[in-house]
């Protein structure tokens, strides 16, 4: 009654073709359902999908570093470097690796000889050590990223899966987020004069790929995979051994998950 | 309206002008300052993403090697360098992908690249086979040995100091220097080929070291011996005694 009640505003062969209308698309929707418009779903954040179906809503970076696998041999600075175009020159790294030597004393010293590009030498010193460690250090794409906060024309950014961008074109060169970060991981590119960073090679990311650190590593004792999934590699290394972040008291929720840290690394 | 325009004070009127231009200069400028697409998916340019994305690839991926050099590939993969990556010694090859004619990689054959994983240093993790260069066959190249796609050493290590060079070295300036490593070690044979799936054994009792320091015991004279039952009870002999350098 209430359909028809509806019509009432219409003339009679207008109510006719409007009941048969609506009687049809009745039948039909129950004849093949999910095929009307009306229930089909709206592609949810199309914007995000980047490259090839790449839907970044659907992901979430981030990276596991085993120091008790890490030799050392630089070959993740190497690969970034060749990777991403990266000033040659020994200040300039997206990764870089320290040695950490940790005393009888405690006292603690930290060396990277050219960000560890050229592995490390033996060297001969009367120091006492009854620890040492290579700890790999990159980005840590913060989930409350204190450089992306303080860029004042917006050139740095989260996406939705969780990686710091830098837009090259639109950065004024400020150096306010060189400053701003806990990790030391931006610097000014000496030709560009705009700041770089880690991207986790999400070049290589949107089409399925590793980053060229995590693909070159030896030893494996970089990971990386997406947190959004519980069969990722990442998940897994999380799940199997004791994890910290650097800097956990500055809030800045690293998604770089180290395992077998040392107290003194920060 | 113009009565009201009229109340008000001169100094105000320029002010309101003033404002109203200000306004509209931004109003104008604004539009073309700040990129269209600025927004859109965040505070940021969304075809930033697009330029990122853009970058070309230079590391191909190991998956692409084994299409062309699958025999290559086997060996490799049953060997100890099968979780190290093609580029890692070759370099980058996605150009060499798309032009294998022109575009050879790099063969490192000197003792200098070797070495940047496989020379000994302290801050290396235990089992990781090292060499100390300088002594290690130094006129050799190490090709002339080992296979770097099937590295596996042409004789298994000689003795422990192949992959234990610091506890080696420790126990070099020790007194235990004449104790071999199998005394307090059962070392399974697996353990040389497969060294983190065979375990040595460690002693687990103070009895064991009691074998040698027990002051009952008839060894030789000039090993220090204790009362292995009053020299302190409650701990274990390494927990004080570090076996390498006691």
């Amino acid at each position: 009654m209430s359909i028809l009640k509806s019509y009432q505003h219409l003339n009679q062969p207008q109510k006719r073709r409007a009941f048969v209308k609506t009687f049809l698309l009745s039948v039909a929707a129950i004849v093949f359902p999910g095929r009307s418009g009306s229930q089909e779903k709206p592609k949810k954040n199309s914007k995000w999908i980047l490259d090839d179906d790449y839907d970044a809503t659907e992901h979430r970076w981030g990276m596991g570093i085993d120091i008790n696998n890490c030799i050392g041999c630089g070959r993740c600075v190497a690969a970034c470097k060749d990777e991403n175009n990266v000033p040659k020159l020994p200040f300039f790294f997206r990764t870089w690796v320290e040695r950490y030597e940790i005393e009888a004393n405690g006292q603690v010293s930290v060396s990277s000889p050219n960000g560890g590009y050229d592995s490390f030498k033996p060297e001969i010193s009367d120091k006492q050590t009854i620890r040492s460690f290579f700890v790999p250090k990159l980005c840590n794409h913060c989930d409350n990223p204190p450089c992306v906060q303080v860029c004042p024309v917006g050139a740095t950014f989260k996406t939705v899966d969780g990686v710091i961008l830098v837009d090259k074109d639109y950065c004024i060169g400020c150096r306010y987020c060189i400053q701003a970060c806990p990790y030391g991981a931006r610097f000014l590119h000496p030709e560009t004069r705009t700041a770089e960073k880690c991207t986790f090679c999400y070049h290589r990311v949107v089409k399925g790929m590793s980053p060229a650190c995590v693909e070159n590593c030896p030893t494996q004792a970089r990971i990386f995979g997406d947190l959004k999934k519980t069969a990722s590699p990442l998940v897994r290394f999380t799940r199997m051994h004791n994890i910290n972040v650097l800097k956990q008291n500055l809030n800045t929720e690293p998604k770089v998950y180290y395992a077998n840290l040392d107290m003194e690394v920060s | 309206m113009i009565s009201f325009w009229k109340k008000i004070p001169e100094q105000a009127k320029r002010l309101v002008v003033l404002a109203i231009i200000l306004l509209a200069v931004f109003l104008v400028v604004r539009p073309q300052l700040v990129p269209s697409d600025f927004g859109e998916l965040g505070h940021f340019r969304a075809s930033a993403l697009q330029d990122i994305i853009a970058q070309p690839v230079q590391y191909a991926g190991h998956e692409i090697c084994t299409e062309c050099h699958d025999e290559v590939a086997e060996k490799k993969g049953n060997s100890y360098h099968r979780n190290v990556a093609c580029e890692v010694c070759h370099g980058p090859a996605a150009v060499h992908v798309e032009e294998e004619e022109t575009d050879m990689l790099r063969i490192p054959r000197g003792r200098d690249f070797c070495i940047v994983c496989h020379e000994y240093l302290s801050s290396r993790p235990t089992g990781f086979p090292q060499i100390v260069s300088e002594s290690h066959n130094p006129m050799k190249s190490c090709i002339t040995c080992h296979n770097p796609h099937d590295p596996t050493p042409p004789e298994k290590p000689k003795d422990c100091a192949g992959c234990h060079a610091s506890i080696a070295r420790s126990k070099m300036v020790s007194h235990h220097v004449y104790v071999p490593c199998v005394r307090c070690h059962d070392t399974p044979e697996g353990h040389f080929t497969n060294p983190r799936v065979y375990h040595p054994t460690k002693p687990t009792k103070r009895e064991f070291c009691g074998g040698c320091h027990a002051s009952d015991d008839p060894s030789v004279a000039g090993i220090p011996q204790v009362d292995i039952e009053s020299h302190g009870e409650r701990y274990v002999c390494w927990q004080c005694h570090y076996p390498h350098l006691p």
